[in-house]
């Protein structure tokens, strides 16, 4: 039984206070088998409470960058720490996939679903508790979600979809969320929803990763940037980093800029995959 | 009623129901994870990869279980091994180590002198042949098997729904993995003498699959995969004893009959359902 416990998770380390929630140190990935860097000489800072798009074509690494701050992949060489430790010392990093890659017919309801996210905090050999039971409920109540309790996932539309794996990552508590592309596919008025449970995060000081191909939204609701593509091309606010050069560094032919009068219209041929 | 209870005469016939009704309750629960995390060729392989183990333990007198664990989980450790380090696919490695161990119990079986007896029992089980010791350790097994499943649920539901969440969550999801592959040696060594190697995959899978159209949450679906299993074990059995059939393909030809069923009338996800 005391070897089943040490695997349990309440390894978690204490926040470092003084500390970013997010640094990137030089941080390179090779994958085996193709010569190619995924990510090449990456070094960034994420302050506590920020929220931050990632802006960049496909295959520009968005995808390795998120699974080395969920701590599912090591860096090949660098570092990345968040609130001062290595990821794999948290409990408290939420991460919403895309949701093409969830399997919809699943057998679990959304109430099981937002539990999961308690597992980590409930613990090994222990069934969840009424508290676990009401802070699902709660956070399900957050994100405009408390009648969809006892559906089975694959009968919510996808702005519901989106917002329930938004409250599981409430759940768990997180105090750093990745967000994989959760604009993509919703109208005007569910993308407004997500931003609006984003924006009642922000009094916890919740640090926010958003992944999207939207170069607008990403200008207008965003504190910062980070356009990549293999690496940093640009890391900073809208008005500062959304330059010509940029938008060319970054998405290479893939892109075209049409100058209409005043204004520049950014055209991106490699959105919307879905 | 004379005909449900004309067969019980024999005692032979009642172990043999009762190692069915054993074995369909016990394999659907595992099988219900192998449904949902799609790894049915994983499982037909484990359940033949464990011949050299169940033939060697059988020689040297050890319990078959034991061998049956160390010949199952060392065949997954090696394909995870040569798919972590080497260049191929997972599949293209359980192939290979599947017909490979598999050859290799049946090299071992062919020293015996009566080794066309013994490998028909190991392919195809010999549920009438059940002694008392059997049905025990079935039991047993059994019920080791679901208790271990009650005390993970949790962590067996999210590792199996979203393994990134289980990173996040920092479970000790290499662990659960190699403890699902162990739970699945020994379901397999349960069921082994009641539908033997080459029909393990439909109770582990059928009756998992057919409920997987009736229920929309994990423990529904094991409970009524459970109830399908073993209402199959039973019906197999009544089904070989009237009409003179061997009594695993019985067993399986239930199952799979009930899963025909669901697969066209289930509610909502029934094929008749969909197109009506």
């Amino acid at each position: 039984m005391e070897a089943i416990q040490q695997l349990t998770l309440h390894r978690e380390l204490p926040h470092q206070p003084d500390k970013p929630a997010l640094t990137l140190q030089d941080v390179c990935v090779r994958y085996n088998g193709s010569g190619a860097e995924a990510l090449s000489q990456i070094s960034l800072r994420v302050e506590k409470g920020e929220r931050i798009a990632i802006v960049g074509p496909n295959g520009a690494g968005k995808s390795t960058l998120f699974n080395l701050i969920v701590g599912s992949l090591r860096p090949t060489s660098g570092e990345v720490h968040l609130f001062g430790h290595q990821p794999s010392g948290h409990i408290c990093i939420g991460y919403v996939p895309q949701r093409s890659q969830i399997d919809w017919r699943f057998p679990v309801t959304v109430k099981e679903l937002v539990m999961m996210g308690r597992v980590g905090k409930i613990g090994l050999l222990r069934w969840p508790r009424k508290r676990d039971w009401e802070m699902v409920q709660h956070c399900l109540e957050r994100v405009n979600a408390a009648h969809l309790a006892h559906k089975q996932i694959g009968e919510l539309s996808g702005g519901q979809q989106q917002r329930v794996f938004i409250a599981r990552a409430l759940a768990q508590e997180a105090e750093f969320l990745l967000l994989d592309e959760p604009l993509t596919g919703l109208d005007v008025p569910n993308q407004e929803a997500i931003f609006t449970i984003l924006d009642s995060l922000r009094p916890d000081g919740v640090t926010v990763l958003v992944a999207t191909h939207d170069l607008n939204l990403a200008a207008a609701r965003f504190d910062q940037i980070l356009l990549l593509n293999h690496r940093v091309i640009a890391y900073g606010a809208a008005a500062t980093i959304l330059t010509t050069p940029n938008l060319l560094a970054a998405y290479g032919g893939h892109i075209h800029l049409v100058h209409a009068g005043d204004e520049t219209l950014v055209l991106a041929d490699t959105c919307c995959e879905h | 009623m004379t005909w449900l209870l004309d067969p019980l005469q024999y005692t032979f016939i009642v172990r043999g129901l009762l190692a069915a009704l054993i074995v369909g309750i016990v394999c659907p629960v595992i099988g219900s994870y192998i449904v949902l995390r799609g790894m049915s060729f994983l499982g037909d392989a484990l359940a033949h990869a464990i011949l050299p183990g169940i033939v060697a333990a059988y020689f040297l007198g050890w319990p078959l279980f034991l061998g049956a664990l160390v010949a199952g989980v060392g065949t997954a450790l090696a394909i995870g091994f040569v798919t972590e380090k080497g260049e191929i696919k997972e599949d293209t490695a359980i192939g290979v180590f599947f017909a490979g161990m598999f050859a290799l119990g049946i090299a071992m079986l062919s020293t015996r002198r009566n080794y066309s007896v013994d490998l028909t029992h190991i392919l195809f089980g010999n549920l009438l042949g059940v002694s008392p010791t059997d049905l025990l350790a079935s039991a047993v097994l059994g019920v080791l098997v679901i208790l271990v499943v009650l005390l993970f649920y949790k962590e067996f539901l999210v590792i199996s729904f979203d393994p990134l969440l289980a990173t996040t969550l920092r479970l000790p999801s290499r662990f659960f993995r190699y403890l699902l592959l162990i739970l699945l040696a020994v379901t397999i060594v349960v069921a082994l003498q009641t539908v033997g190697v080459a029909l393990m995959l439909a109770m582990l899978v059928t009756p998992a699959a057919a409920a997987y159209q009736l229920t929309h949450r994990l423990h529904w679906m094991m409970l009524v995969a459970s109830a399908i299993g073993g209402f199959s074990g039973v019906a197999g059995v009544y089904l070989s004893y009237y009409i003179n059939i061997a009594s695993g393909p019985a067993v399986v030809l239930v199952a799979t009959g009930i899963f025909i069923l669901t697969f066209l009338f289930a509610p909502r996800r029934g094929l008749l359902w969909r197109y009506q």
